[in-house]
């Protein structure tokens, strides 16, 4: 299906959802972060779409913003999008977890929490699986400085 | 058998035990969790982080030359493959087109890499099975590989012979012709290896009907590669998106639809079939043409999120390249093909026994390293 | 037993000159022959030899050279013509470890805990760049010991990344070479005084 009847669709289910496909080769969603899981939930469950298979979901720091991008493709109907989630908040930064429609999103969650930090609500063990638990900071941001590890080149 | 009575009035309770980071089910430094009662497992818990290199930190600092050298040893089994996606990203970032030859020579050599990883597999699978022959001729045939690889690469392992925009240098005139001799062997081996392994009683008992992984679940959990194909979800990437030069050569994609450990091995032994005969569908017409295509030394990516998909041994690995236009990257992510596969273990592994779960993870064919990155 | 001695023993000194070594190495440098000197009793070297042909390595690989271990353990180059061939899953049964492969922040209390579950006599050998100083992974990382000597005292170093199975034997009989020359009584443990430095 073609980015512009995708986006026809797409922009029934929700309300104040910003689209652009500058920059990349997929088409991108901007979607706020209160309707994520209503969105994506009617992204898998709507028969035009059915946005199966999360193949890569990637946590963000884009200097002011933290958040996730989910790349998504329908293995039947072959087509590929991206929805990207932002929060504002750097101290306390929480999502709505989609593990209940993509179970993939369950590991991939808990290596975001890990890095970057961001609280995922309604998952079901959130822990820290590379770092050793009692690790301080959140490396990949980046404003993470750490001057007994990191020889700096 | 215990009668109920029984088994009401002894008090067992469930425990914890730890496969530790270093066990000689020799995948790597895994660490998993198990809760089991008896010799049932109740829930398998992997704690993952002990070979974890922070890759990903270390992208953002590197020039987009430097980032080829660092994905050699994520997966370190299919290398050149990875080489070769981290150049297939920069090269459709800046729109470069690479030589016929370049990509008929990727091709093969990523064939070859495939071959050797499943080699490995096929030896450490039957060692974790308690059959120690299986490793050494595993190994005996591998070092054809190996020297094939040393003559024209340099490196027996982590070889750095893709670069963005083409190749490092060209290949040795003795390239083509050991790679007929080593196929036109290794076709006498792959039968012998049959009638070891496949058809034996002990090893069909211990793989029918162990780790069930039905399609749905493939899907909603991301699993990719063979151990996707063995329970009947075309994933493919070199079908389903081609790159390189596999939209000119006749393959088939291998499905099977039973989804146990049984499927998976012959899904493994059925690829290293069709790896030859794309290498043989190849190797006699190289075309002619530039080995690199004119690159800058500093290479920047323009503004923009650039994605590029590969088929690896094990399955779907995925760069993602966020760039702001410098020389460095802004942002780097491996979606690794092992990560999304270990998260399935706990939901196939409940009511299983131990044996059986190392019976399932030698199917699965983990390379730890690519899953902490 | 035949053993060339000099390479060992502090040649420098024989030679008048001062060895250098620099400032921040971490490990400790105990001079060859460990406590023995040129003449060597009968006795121990009978049981050097013993000793040495027959170390029984312990499965510790971690991530790219343990592949090149297992390389080194196949036939075509087959350490077990040299007496490796036993090689053990459980620490306490093996008297040599092969750190093959990175260490990681969280993989060194592990590590130190294998060692101190190994009986003496032990050896140990860096094989590949990350174990002998963070290799590839030194510059901005944060989770790279750099360098496995940061956590256990090691006797040989083979460089390379990875490095070939003939090196990684060579590396092997050079350790040999090195225990042919210890005296049994005056021998000092690499691990007395380690985790105070030096």
């Amino acid at each position: 299906m073609k980015n512009e009847d995708l986006q026809n669709i797409i922009i029934g289910l929700g309300t104040d959802l910003k689209f652009s496909t500058e920059a990349s080769e997929f088409l991108n969603i901007i979607v706020p972060k209160e309707q994520l899981h209503s969105v994506c939930s009617q992204l898998k469950s709507n028969p035009d779409l059915k946005f199966n298979y999360a193949f890569c979901i990637t946590g963000m720091d884009w200097g002011k913003e933290l958040g996730v991008i989910y790349h998504l493709e329908s293995t039947e109907l072959k087509h590929r999008i991206v929805v990207k989630v932002m929060t504002e908040d750097r101290e306390n930064p929480t999502l709505d977890s989609v593990h209940d429609i993509w179970q993939t999103a369950d590991f991939h969650e808990l290596e975001v929490y890990d890095f970057f930090g961001i609280k995922f609500n309604n998952h079901p063990k959130l822990r820290r699986l590379f770092l050793t638990p009692e690790w301080e900071g959140f490396p990949l941001r980046k404003d993470y400085v750490d001057e007994a590890n990191m020889v700096i080149k | 058998m215990i009668s109920q009575e029984v088994k009401n009035k002894i008090k067992t309770e469930e425990y914890f035990i730890n496969m530790g980071p270093q066990h000689p089910a020799a995948h790597g430094v895994l660490r998993l969790l198990l809760t089991i009662d008896g010799e049932i497992i109740k829930n398998v818990e992997p704690d993952l982080g002990y070979i974890h290199r922070s890759i990903e930190k270390m992208c953002e600092r590197d020039s987009y030359q430097q980032i080829v050298h660092l994905t050699d040893r994520m997966d370190y089994l299919s290398s050149n493959i990875n080489n070769e996606a981290v150049c297939l990203t920069v090269e459709k970032a800046l729109e470069l087109e690479v030589s016929d030859r370049v990509k008929v020579i990727r091709t093969i050599i990523a064939e070859l890499t495939r071959l050797a990883s499943h080699q490995l597999w096929w030896g450490v699978m039957g060692m974790d099975l308690g059959a120690l022959t299986t490793y050494f001729y595993a190994f005996r045939d591998r070092e054809m590989i190996n020297d094939i690889f040393e003559e024209t690469c340099g490196a027996r392992l982590t070889m750095n012979y893709n670069i963005p925009g083409g190749l490092m240098f060209d290949i040795h005139p003795n390239f083509v012709q050991r790679t007929k001799d080593f196929i036109a062997h290794f076709k006498t081996k792959l039968p012998e290896y049959d009638r070891l392994l496949t058809g034996n009683v002990i090893f069909e008992k211990r793989t029918k009907g162990v780790g069930i992984l039905t399609k749905e679940d493939a899907i909603s959990f991301g699993v990719s590669g063979p151990v996707a194909r063995g329970s009947g979800f075309a994933s493919d990437v070199r079908k389903h998106h081609p790159y390189s030069a596999y939209d000119r050569v006749a393959f088939k994609e291998i499905l099977f639809t039973e989804g146990d450990t049984y499927s998976r091995y012959k899904v493994r032994m059925a690829e290293m079939w069709e790896s030859m005969a794309i290498i043989e569908q190849l190797i006699d017409n190289i075309p002619e043409g530039d080995i690199q295509a004119p690159t800058k030394a500093v290479i920047k990516l323009p503004k923009g999120e650039y994605y590029q998909r590969v088929e690896t041994a094990r399955g779907e690995l995925g760069v993602y390249i966020n760039s702001d236009g410098n020389k460095n990257p802004y942002r780097v992510k491996f979606r690794s093909p092992g990560f999304s596969n270990l998260s399935v273990l706990n939901h196939i592994s409940k009511g299983v026994k131990i044996a059986d779960l190392v019976a399932t993870m030698a199917s699965f064919d983990f390379v730890i390293p690519d899953i902490d990155r | 037993m035949g053993v060339d001695k000099k390479r060992f023993l502090n040649q420098y000194e024989a030679e008048g000159l001062k060895q250098v070594m620099p400032e921040d190495f971490p490990g400790k440098v105990i001079p060859g022959g460990n406590g023995g000197n040129i003449v060597v009793t009968t006795l121990d070297s009978v049981i050097n030899w013993g000793r040495s042909n027959s170390l029984w390595p312990l499965y510790f690989g971690t991530s790219c050279c343990a592949i090149e271990m297992m390389q080194t353990g196949a036939p075509k180059h087959d350490f077990s013509r040299f007496g490796f061939e036993v090689a053990r899953p459980s620490a306490r049964q093996a008297d040599l470890i092969i750190i093959a492969g990175t260490i990681v922040n969280k993989m060194g209390p592990v590590l130190r805990r294998l060692y101190d579950q190994m009986a003496e006599p032990k050896y140990v050998i860096a094989m590949g760049a990350c174990a002998i100083s963070g290799g590839p992974f030194y510059y901005n990382t944060y989770s790279v010991i750099k360098g496995a000597d940061h956590v256990i005292p090691v006797d040989v170093y083979v460089p390379g990344c990875p490095p070939r199975p003939e090196a990684l034997l060579e590396g092997m009989i050079m350790l040999q070479e090195k225990i042919k020359t210890e005296n049994m009584s005056k021998k000092v443990n690499p691990i007395d005084g380690f985790d105070e430095g030096k």
